[in-house]
């Protein structure tokens, strides 16, 4: 109704259904941040959720419009719905940044994660490695008698589930590259 | 080349010229290495006042005491390092009162930035979380333009503190200057229109409800002395009762018919019982402080909700509300007007009656009796007194933070905005004497009182000697009960009555204090001579530090204990036996 798309309240005691961290529940959500590309500017956002105490699962960020001085920052942050509402609209009032997307509330969007994986091990598990890193079409990118590392790209959960499934045959170390994202269609 | 060349300028210079472009008249700071060229410059034109405060904090509050009075942007200029750190906590009050103010802070020179050198802060770093915004200029080509997108910022949407951090170098450099005309045109341009669904839905509402209140705040007096207007016009033409946070008092007149008084934890019960039982709420730029909301789950529980905001984050933070109106307070009132008088001027005449009937009810509890004396002077007899002797004057009146604060909120009035600046959402103590001193700089012919506590006027006494050297005539009108009374009455309510630090030992004779200044010191102790004391003190032409030796231990009610809801109200004494359990103990 408003510009702010904030639901008309459905009852006349609109009070009483406020805050109870219990009683709502939990969502996960993937916020884009268009921000002017200067210095400050990411410790700013940044700083907004530490300072009022908001959860960052997964951040993100790189310069992706070099003629307009502008960064895209994803964010993966959970609270209450109200709690992501109210993080979209500090977010939104910052100076730097130039617009939100809550990519989650959107519509269905597409995300991505990089990750490699160093695991290392001998004769059998070696082999059920490679044959399982085939299947969730991770590469080779590095390989040496005793280890591989291996790249993957794919969904947050997709790269956990193949972490569960490495650490049992010599899953060494982990980088992730924390959640890319664009909501599908025009 | 050449030519285009013509206004190339030293960043100093730059500072002093784009402060000039943007209408700036005084400027308050406090000098130190890092920003000697910008004073050289300063040195060398007369266009600009600078006061010279004694103390970077007092020049924050200077500055937001200027523009809360003005409506326009306030200025201040500081060093680096301990320059920069002191104007911290006048920087967060800013941020949380939404005062726009506009910090020009000297700094290391670039190539010396990282290395710990002398009077080296992470000055953005350090003020990141307690401005809207904040800039660190590595290049001379850049100042200008920066300095004209911070005052953009501090002014427009929801104002607040911005700070422009400058380094040596940038300051001795040369480079183009660039006009205001020229400046980039930011993106940040909030918006002021509501959308007019959404303003027609509160009009319907409006037109049916049976016990309606207007519920206003600071952002009427953001948003500028129409926005006033127009809400006295809403407000009388509807019939409507209306509250006020502390931040927003003014907006409406006190000596108006619908006024309630102040509302929150200090408020008047009418204005609380109003808010509790009401079933249209109509939200005009406040922001649902938890001083005012009490216990969150039982606020004002039959209520319909309309919230008016320039900011988006302050709507449906604390309170979910029925339907939110994102714009500039005066922009949709206006519409709002224009809508509800196209269809008829349409209220429920019969459900206002009632609610009148009611109110009156709640009036008829005289909830701000006191029991009066003629042996000592009780707080709220000395504001009544100086209510009365300085009423219908050009009065500007700022606070302290404590007990006499909420008793100025509660027994003066105030019929006009900007008329009244106190520290609401910080709370910062020492804010009133260098404000008091700010805002008689912006007004040299009117009576400026700073109504204060002893306690909170030592924070920043030091500022008398700002006031002496200015000829800022400002009055120090001191409830001096010896105490830290607001934390004595909490202690008293919650703590066993175990007075923990709550005195004010070795008090200075603030007579003599005067003295030491150059200025006038008055004390008064016995209530029969406090109307000739106030007389004199009104009269003094020059600055007055007015020691009232008041009641140690009287309490400020109404009283709403933290974590209770609204018709839960401690009225006096006898209400108090016991009252705050231990849920409520945790709040502050
Ligand atoms: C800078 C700062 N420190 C501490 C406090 C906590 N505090 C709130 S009111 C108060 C006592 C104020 O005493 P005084 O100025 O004498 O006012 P009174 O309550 O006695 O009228 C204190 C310590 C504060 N608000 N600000
Ligand atoms: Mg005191």
């Amino acid at each position: 109704m408003s510009a702010l798309n904030i639901k008309r309240g459905s009852t006349s005691h609109s009070a009483y259904d406020l805050r109870d961290p219990n009683a709502e529940v939990i969502e996960s959500h993937t916020l884009a941040i268009l921000v002017e590309n200067e210095p400050g500017v990411l410790a700013r956002v940044i700083g907004l959720f530490s300072g009022r105490g908001y959860n960052i699962e997964s951040l993100t960020v790189a310069e992706t419009d070099h003629a307009r001085h502008l960064s895209r920052i994803t964010i993966v942050t959970s609270g209450t719905p109200q709690v992501i509402d109210q993080i979209e609209a500090q977010l939104r009032r910052m100076v730097p940044v130039h617009d939100v997307h809550d990519l989650t509330a959107e519509g269905p969007s597409v995300q991505r994660e990089l990750a490699l994986f160093k695991v290392a091990g001998k004769g059998e598990a070696r082999i059920e490695a490679l044959r399982l890193a085939e299947i969730f079409r991770a590469h080779v990118v590095d390989s040496t008698l005793e280890s591989f590392v291996f790249e993957m790209t794919g969904t947050p959960e997709k790269i956990d589930s193949f972490a569960d499934l490495m650490r049992p045959l010599g899953l060494k170390e982990i980088a992730r590259t924390g959640v890319a994202a664009l909501s599908r269609g025009v | 080349m050449a030519k285009a060349m013509s206004g190339a300028m030293t960043g100093a210079r730059m500072v002093v010229q784009a402060l000039k472009d943007q209408g700036v008249d005084v400027v308050f700071g406090y000098p130190g290495g890092a920003v000697l060229p910008i004073y050289d410059e300063i040195f060398l034109q007369n266009d600009i006042r600078h006061i010279l405060v004694r103390h970077e904090q007092g020049a924050i509050h200077m500055a937001e005491g200027y523009a809360r009075s003005t409506g326009k942007v306030g200025v201040a200029l500081v060093t680096s390092g301990p320059g920069a750190t002191n104007a911290v906590t006048g920087l967060t009050d800013a941020l949380l009162d939404s005062i726009p103010i506009v910090v020009l802070s000297g700094q290391v020179p670039t190539f010396m930035i990282g290395t710990d050198g002398f009077q080296e802060a992470d000055t953005v770093g350090i003020t990141r979380p307690c401005t809207k915004m904040n800039w660190l200029v590595k290049d001379t080509a850049k100042l200008a333009d920066t300095i004209h997108q911070a005052f953009h910022v501090a002014k427009s949407g929801r104002p607040g503190p911005v700070l422009v951090d400058i380094p040596k170098d940038v300051q001795f450099a040369t480079a183009e200057y660039t006009p205001v005309q020229r400046a980039r045109t930011s993106h940040y341009q909030p918006r002021l229109k509501g959308d007019i669904d959404a303003i027609t839905a509160m009009v319907e509402m409006l037109e049916t409800a049976e016990r309606p209140v207007f519920y206003t705040g600071g952002g009427v007096i953001n948003s500028g002395s129409g926005a006033s207007q127009l809400l006295r016009e809403f407000v009388e033409a509807t019939g409507f009762p209306i509250t006020s946070t502390l931040m927003g008092l003014g907006a409406y007149p006190a000596s108006g018919k619908n006024w309630l008084g102040m509302l929150g934890m200090h408020g008047l019960y009418e204005a609380n019982l109003a808010m509790h039982g009401c079933d249209l709420m109509i939200n005009v730029g406040a922001r649902f402080d938890d001083r005012i909301t009490g216990r969150i789950k039982d606020f004002s529980p039959h209520s319909r909700k309309v919230h008016i905001d320039i900011d988006a984050s302050s709507i449906n933070k604390v309170i979910r509300v029925d339907v939110p109106i994102l714009g500039d307070v005066g922009h949709v009132l206006e519409d709002a007007l224009r809508i509800w008088k196209a269809r008829g001027r349409k209220v429920n005449k019969e459900g206002l009656a009632k609610w009148w009937k009611q109110i009156a009810e709640w009036r008829a509890v005289n909830c701000l009796d006191y029991k009066g004396s003629t042996k000592v002077i009780k707080p709220q007899y000395a504001l009544q007194r100086l209510e009365a002797l300085t009423k219908g004057m050009d009065r500007y009146i700022t606070t302290e933070v404590g007990q006499h604060q909420m008793w100025a909120a509660q027994f003066l009035g105030f019929e006009a905005p900007n008329r009244w600046m106190t520290s609401g959402g910080l709370g910062t103590m020492g804010y009133g004497l260098p404000a008091s001193i700010g805002v008689q700089i912006a007004h040299p012919e009117a009576l400026v009182i700073n109504v204060a506590g002893e306690a909170s006027w030592l924070m920043n006494m030091q500022e008398m000697g700002t006031a002496m050297q200015f000829r800022a005539p400002v009055k120090q009108f001191i409830l001096n009960n010896e105490r830290l009374g607001m934390v004595r009455q909490w202690q008293e309510l919650l703590h066993g009555e175990r007075y923990s630090q709550s005195w004010s030992e070795s008090l200075p004779d603030f007579v003599k204090l005067a003295e030491a200044f150059g200025c006038k010191g008055i004390k008064v102790s016995d209530p029969a001579d406090l109307d000739d004391a106030i007389l004199e003190m009104i009269r003094y032409d020059g600055p007055v530090i007015f020691d009232c030796l008041v009641e140690k231990h009287e309490n400020c009610f109404p009283m709403i204990p933290s974590g209770k809801p609204h018709n839960e109200m401690l009225l006096g004494e006898a209400d108090t036996q016991g009252v705050i359990k231990a849920a409520g103990a945790v709040l502050v």
